[in-house]
């Protein structure tokens, strides 16, 4: 009987331990939430600033968002393609692309592009490559040399591979990851020009 | 009890990094910089004076069979709260310092002290203790990252010291930089020691 109610006892001070923990997660939670998709949405906007040709719309707000393809699970993977206005004119269009071919995981970059295809400006959002070599792709000189290039006057290859890219001395691998990501976005941006364009709300 | 003492000791005497040779990994995967080392120094500190705090109040509640259990909730509590005020507030950072914030909840400074000394102490030992312990935390990975800064990148807390001509030393920003720089701080305080005997 005794042990019988030791566990009882246990089971109480696990559970009421627990129980504080979730509500003080609970508060914390609801305290930071919209101050967090706050510094999310910033995040965007600031990368959007970055590629975008001029506007004065809300480029995060006036979205469509296109299924690219199915993950390994067979899950609809889809992008979400901010316009940008310029008064009633459409004057450029971002889209995120993801390289998988980096030197330590993901890419993950912002492409912003003009209605014809044409790049405007890129900006890499997250990467964990080495410092002082590969992380070289977030230094503007290697993001600058992106602009006005598309897919029908560039070579989208880096100098090595025969292409007309910089690659970066001792780090070939991230910028033709780079290079090899962004050309698949143009690409996926001309098949599916018409839908991007099109002048609806996103979903 | 010596308050002066405790809170010393975990400065240097019984320095986390350079003398228990605890949280190494966080302690040699995010001191890159200066910065980071700082950022992920006060973060441990906070949740580390937390733990101490609640543990040392409910010292008397918790069951002996279920304490570690209870103190790894507490601990957890704490870093998904720094986790949080760190999104929200510090994005920059929280960015920078990535998946190493989570893992602080199974640095084993934490659970070692809330262990080996709030689990037996009253608060207010236990608050001084934390403040040292994760101010001396706070200090190893300043000095760390400030090195490998200084050597990897030529700057520190990110101002350039030599000038434009500086070939950066990268060996000293990655990974094992990390090993390099904590051997030979470590080889320089036990010297030190050394010659105060």
């Amino acid at each position: 009987m005794k042990t019988m109610n030791e566990n009882v006892r246990l089971a109480v001070v696990l559970t009421l331990i627990a129980a504080g923990a979730g509500l003080i997660l609970s508060l914390v939670e609801s305290v930071t939430r919209e101050p967090i998709a706050e510094q999310r949405r910033l995040e965007t906007v600031r990368a959007l600033r970055n590629v975008l040709p001029e506007f004065d719309n809300s480029p995060d707000a006036d979205t469509v968002v296109l299924v690219v393809g199915q993950d390994k699970k067979g899950r609809d993977v889809k992008r979400t393609f901010f316009r940008g206005r310029q008064g009633s004119e459409l004057s450029g269009i971002a889209f995120p692309v993801t390289a998988p071919e980096g030197y330590s995981g993901n890419i993950g970059i912002m492409v912003g592009v003009a209605p014809n295809g044409t790049v405007s400006g890129i900006e890499i959002l997250t990467h964990a490559e080495t410092p002082g070599l590969g992380d070289k792709i977030a230094f503007p000189e290697f993001k600058r040399q992106f602009a006005g290039k598309n897919l029908d006057n560039a070579d989208w290859r880096v100098k090595k591979d025969g292409g007309e890219f910089d690659q970066i001395t001792g780090a070939t691998i991230s910028p033709r990851a780079v290079v090899k990501a962004v050309a698949g976005g143009l690409t996926f941006f001309r098949q599916h020009r018409a839908e991007v364009l099109v002048n609806k709300q996103g979903e | 009890m010596d308050l002066a003492r405790e809170f010393g000791k975990g400065i240097w005497r019984e320095n986390a990094v350079f003398r228990l040779l605890l949280g190494l990994c966080p302690a040699l995967a995010v001191t890159t910089s200066a910065e980071n080392g700082l950022g992920m120094g006060l973060a441990t500190t906070f949740v580390l004076l937390c733990s101490n705090i609640v543990v040392s109040c409910l010292r008397k509640l918790i069951p002996a069979k279920v304490r570690i259990p209870s103190f790894i909730v507490i601990i957890a509590s704490f870093v998904t709260v720094v986790q949080l005020l760190m999104e929200a507030y510090v994005y920059d950072l929280y960015k920078a310092l990535g998946i190493f914030i989570p893992l602080i909840v199974v640095n084993c400074l934490i659970l070692g002290r809330a262990e080996a000394f709030a689990s037996k102490q009253t608060t207010l030992p236990s608050i001084i203790d934390g403040l040292g312990m994760g101010l001396g935390f706070t200090l190893a990975l300043f000095v760390l990252g400030g090195v490998r800064e200084i050597f990897g990148s030529g700057a520190l807390l990110g101002f350039s010291l030599f000038g434009a001509g500086y070939q950066p030393f990268l060996l000293m920003i990655l990974p094992p930089g990390a090993f390099i720089a904590l051997g030979l701080l470590l080889a320089g305080m036990n010297r030190l020691d050394a010659r105060k005997e």
